[in-house]
């Protein structure tokens, strides 16, 4: 496979959008288990939602 | 299950820890099957191996189109019924949909240059595109900045109803207004105009992109679902703690 003359653009079309692509899906990694350990902090404090109190 | 109970968040997160594995799965085969077709796709005739840049740039504008498309149809979810679920799926396509027009700018510009000669023109097409993503910025701004969830929430519903305006705006822009950018060749009257050599992966990059940006929703709602508990029971805690 020959990219040709403009060789640079395309690798770095790629290159952008695969670093771009990396960073959402990286965001949502780490900001899911932050969220998932603060919910456990916050239950093992006994602090509950309403919906989850007994009536 | 009737697809509204997926309305409650807690039946809706069980139903997306249990498809995102799937959904992952068939987005790593779908990108591994469409690069694969896209880097042994056959030069174009004028343009040469810089047609490859396609396989990203109209995947993303479709994306970046079709997060606002969402956000709309979420904000009269939000507006109308007032149904959280609704703010929580727009609210998560913001930053989706932001990111894939910026990717169809830069990438759109990298072809420009050894296309046209210049990486930047102020034609119909490539404005619209730029309001699409500045647009995008407003709605962020006012999810980011509102110190009243609720009231921030309604804020980005109208503006996204209001920006959705510009949809048809780009869709046609072409047509409207004489531009560098070329007309459609794929979605017209007549057909597409081409080679199915070049279209077929380009059809299948399309579907990964397109369920890279469904995984990806549904990831981020679950964690805005997980966020806004957080955020009720510390303010029970600190109800709890001021008693």
């Amino acid at each position: 496979m020959s990219l040709g003359p403009h060789a640079d653009f395309i690798v770095a079309a790629y290159a952008v959008t695969l670093f771009v692509v990396a960073l959402l899906v990286g965001w949502v990694v780490l900001d899911y288990f932050a969220q998932r350990r603060i919910l456990g902090d916050l239950e093992e404090r006994g602090v509950t939602r309403r919906s989850q109190r007994k009536g | 299950m009737p697809v509204i109970d997926l309305a409650n968040p807690t039946r809706f997160l069980t139903v997306v820890n249990r498809v995102l594995p799937w959904l992952i799965a068939a987005t790593v085969i779908l990108f591994a099957v469409g690069l694969f077709r896209a880097m042994n796709a056959p030069d174009d005739y004028q343009q040469g191996a810089t047609v490859k840049i396609m396989f990203l740039h109209v995947p993303a504008a479709w994306l970046g189109m079709f997060g606002w498309g969402l956000m709309s149809v979420a904000a009269l979810g939000t507006l109308v019924w007032r149904h959280p679920l609704a703010d929580v799926a727009g609210k998560a396509a913001a930053p989706l949909g932001a990111a894939f027009t910026f990717i169809c700018l830069v990438t759109g510009s990298l072809w420009g240059r050894p296309t046209w000669g210049t990486y930047w023109v102020w034609d119909a097409r490539l404005t619209s595109m730029l309001v699409l993503l500045l647009l995008y910025f407003g709605v962020l701004a006012l999810y980011w900045t509102a110190e009243e969830p609720g009231r921030g929430a309604r804020a980005a519903a109208i503006l996204s109803l209001v920006g959705a305006v510009n949809l048809p705006i780009i869709k046609f822009s072409v047509d409207w207004w004489n531009t560098l950018h070329q007309p459609a060749s794929i979605f017209r009257m007549g057909g597409s105009t081409i080679d199915p050599a070049i279209l077929t992966p380009l059809l299948i990059m399309a579907l990964a992109f397109t369920l890279l940006f469904v995984t990806l929703h549904l990831a981020v709602m679950r964690n805005e679902i997980l966020r806004r508990r957080v955020r009720s029971m510390r303010l029970i805690q600190a109800r709890e703690l001021h008693a």
